[in-house]
């Protein structure tokens, strides 16, 4: 396999390799730099400031705040999506009429899971625009319009949704509103990923546990949970990456796009603001290498922490 | 033109009935199961209409007049009011974004793919020095979020469009290339674990045939590798049908009366606010509505490929 091998390489890297490296390392790497700088962003006027743009972060109110917005994410986005996305996947798989043949999935599964998919082929743009309709704060949007109906609602005080700053459980309202959004959208995927592994699961293994009188809920806990363990931490670092960014929904969604009065700022909202609406370039390219660090940081956390000797049927 | 037929498009909703009171199994022996499978369907069809109610309550709303919607969110059209459509394909153009977003689409799924295999495909079977360095600069790529590296690109692509005009801001050819440089890391990462997984044998007895390197990835591991190439092109697909930063930042008008060639999500929220400033909702769901069946309508008659690929993506 010798002859002509190192041009042939050569040849099949070169055309990608080039794109990766002036598209997306040298932006990433401007970045790096940049941090160390005070760059306004479109001028070629920068002096070196050495780290002060990473001791500002460390007394940045806003930049915190906006932090632990993105903590809370972390923790509730995954926690209530793969929690929904198994129960329905359980629901689908195991919660048919059980007959001599054992366990069965329901009736119309397939159709179930065309159903629940949908949100995730709808483009970002699609679904933004479909909830800022249902969460209208002035008593027509759908939402509004429905609870004042049922007299669950007073009509002069229709919910604020997305503008609700006050604080729900220790966290903004308006970021548990937009939670919704992010599991509504993503449940069906993730139901769709836990089904697959679960059809992966061979039958004979529930037979046997059924056999020996284990009940379904029994079998879930012991048999489906543990051989999905996989999929499952997959599913926890996507979800992850979901929650670092929410930049889409935060920015299309909430008032002054973090608002209202900061109360939904993460990361990127923060980041995209000193960048661009306040020309403070150097720090938010600081701001971004720090993300970049607790993202790397938190995938490899998630990464060998799940890992461990696999399963094979 | 509001029509006199009353027909409110709402889709028909294809929650699946439990079947009537089936024959009992097991005896009593299995009364769990059947309770269970009463309280399955039972949350089963509440997901499934909190995911479809709100999208044909859109599509609805799309054919009323907006003193209707805000009189009566919830009741028919009074007529299906076409004019919706029609203001949200000249005011939004609806069909202008359809257009850009398939050109730069077709070109960056198939570049993705081609460029994405190729490297894939040579890190995965040959040894050479650097080979580790360059898969571990593809993975780490994975892991950064775009925004970061917004404004340098921005850089970027602004001087290239000094030297080469079809590389710079508001250029298809440019979005194809970005979006292909974004799509790497995942898809190198993806079609490396497949190519490894495939068998020497094959690629031996074609080299030992005469076959080059380069006919032996074409004629042999290409199709080969089919099913891994079909997942992650579907996976592709809807990536870059959902990018809305990268064409927001880059596909921007840049004077001498160019048109800004915005991609449909890009422009669906253009639309949304202006439309809502104007309080125009009508047209905003008639958008809405243009850009979701089509994508609904080729999601359904592919769901099963559709599925298995973006799962399986996943999981690899």
């Amino acid at each position: 396999m010798r002859h002509g091998k190192y041009p042939f390489i050569a040849g099949f890297l070169a055309a990608p390799l080039a794109l990766y490296v002036i598209f997306l390392i040298s932006p990433y790497a401007q970045t790096v730099m940049n941090s160390f700088t005070n760059w306004g962003g479109f001028s070629n006027q920068a002096e070196y400031v050495g780290t002060e743009n990473y001791a500002r972060l460390l007394k940045d109110e806003l930049f915190h705040a906006a932090l632990w917005h993105n903590v809370f994410f972390l923790v509730a986005l995954p926690l209530v999506t793969v929690t929904l996305a198994l129960f329905f996947a359980f629901l689908l798989n195991v919660g048919g009429r059980g007959g001599r043949a054992g366990v069965r999935g329901v009736f119309g599964s397939g159709l179930y899971k065309v159903v629940f998919f949908f949100p995730q082929v709808l483009s970002v743009a699609i679904i933004v625009i479909l909830w800022d309709a249902l969460y209208r704060t002035d008593g027509q949007g759908l939402l509004n319009w429905l609870l004042i109906k049922i007299g669950l609602l007073d009509p002069l005080h229709p919910l604020q949704f997305t503008n609700n700053p006050t604080p729900f459980l220790g966290v903004p309202q308006v970021l548990w509103w937009l939670l919704i959004i992010v599991v509504w959208a993503n449940v069906g995927f993730y139901l769709v990923l836990f089904s697959a592994a679960m059809q992966s699961i061979p039958k004979d293994i529930y037979e046997a546990a059924m056999l020996d009188g284990a009940t379904r809920v029994h079998t879930f806990f012991r048999v489906t949970l543990p051989l999905l363990r996989d999929s499952v931490s997959v599913a926890w670092v996507y979800l992850g990456f979901l929650a670092l960014d929410m930049f889409v929904w935060v920015f299309a969604l909430t008032p002054q796009q973090g608002g209202p009065n900061h109360a939904s700022e993460v990361f990127a909202t923060v980041l995209f603001r000193e960048a661009f609406t306040r020309g403070q370039f150097g720090y938010a390219c600081a701001m971004g290498v720090a993300m970049a660090v607790f993202a790397l940081l938190l995938g490899a956390v998630q990464l060998t922490a799940t890992r461990r000797e696999r399963i094979e049927f | 033109m509001a029509t006199t037929f009353q027909t409110p498009p709402v889709p028909v909703t294809p929650a699946p009935g439990r079947p009537a009171s089936g024959p009992a199994v097991g005896g009593g022996r299995d009364l769990g199961g059947q309770v269970l499978n009463v309280f399955s369907h039972g949350f089963l069809v509440t997901w499934a209409l909190l995911v479809i109610l709100p999208l044909g309550w859109a599509v609805m709303s799309s054919f009323k007049t907006d003193a209707e919607i805000v009189r009566d969110p919830i009741g028919p059209p009074s007529g299906l009011h076409w004019e919706n459509f029609s203001t949200a394909w000249t005011t939004g153009h609806i069909g202008d974004l359809f257009f850009n977003t398939i050109v730069v689409m077709a070109g960056g799924v198939f570049l993705t793919m081609l460029f994405g295999a190729m490297a894939a495909y040579v890190l995965a079977r040959y040894e050479f020095p650097g080979n580790k360095l360059i898969y571990y600069s593809f993975v780490a790529g994975l892991t950064l979020p775009i925004f970061l590296a917004i404004v340098p690109l921005y850089q970027v692509v602004a001087n290239l469009g000094n030297s080469v005009r079809w590389l710079g801001l508001n250029q298809y050819p440019m979005l194809v290339l970005v979006y292909v440089a974004y799509s790497l890391p995942f898809t190198v990462f993806f079609l490396h674990s497949f190519f490894r997984s495939l068998p020497t044998a094959i690629a031996e007895a074609a080299i030992v045939d005469g076959a080059s390197h380069t006919r032996l990835f074409f004629q042999v591991m290409v199709p080969l590798a089919k099913p891994g190439l079909i997942s992650i092109g579907i996976f592709n697909i809807i990536g870059q049908w959902n990018q809305w930063l990268l064409p927001t930042v880059l596909m921007q008008a840049q004077g001498g009366g160019e048109e800004k060639r915005a991609m449909l999500a890009q422009g669906l929220i253009d639309l949304q606010v202006n439309q809502g400033y104007q309080g125009d909702y009508g047209a905003l769901f008639a958008g809405m509505t243009m850009a979701m069946l089509p994508i609904l309508v080729v999601y359904v008659s592919f769901q099963r490929q559709v599925q298995a690929g973006l799962t399986g993506a996943t999981l690899k």
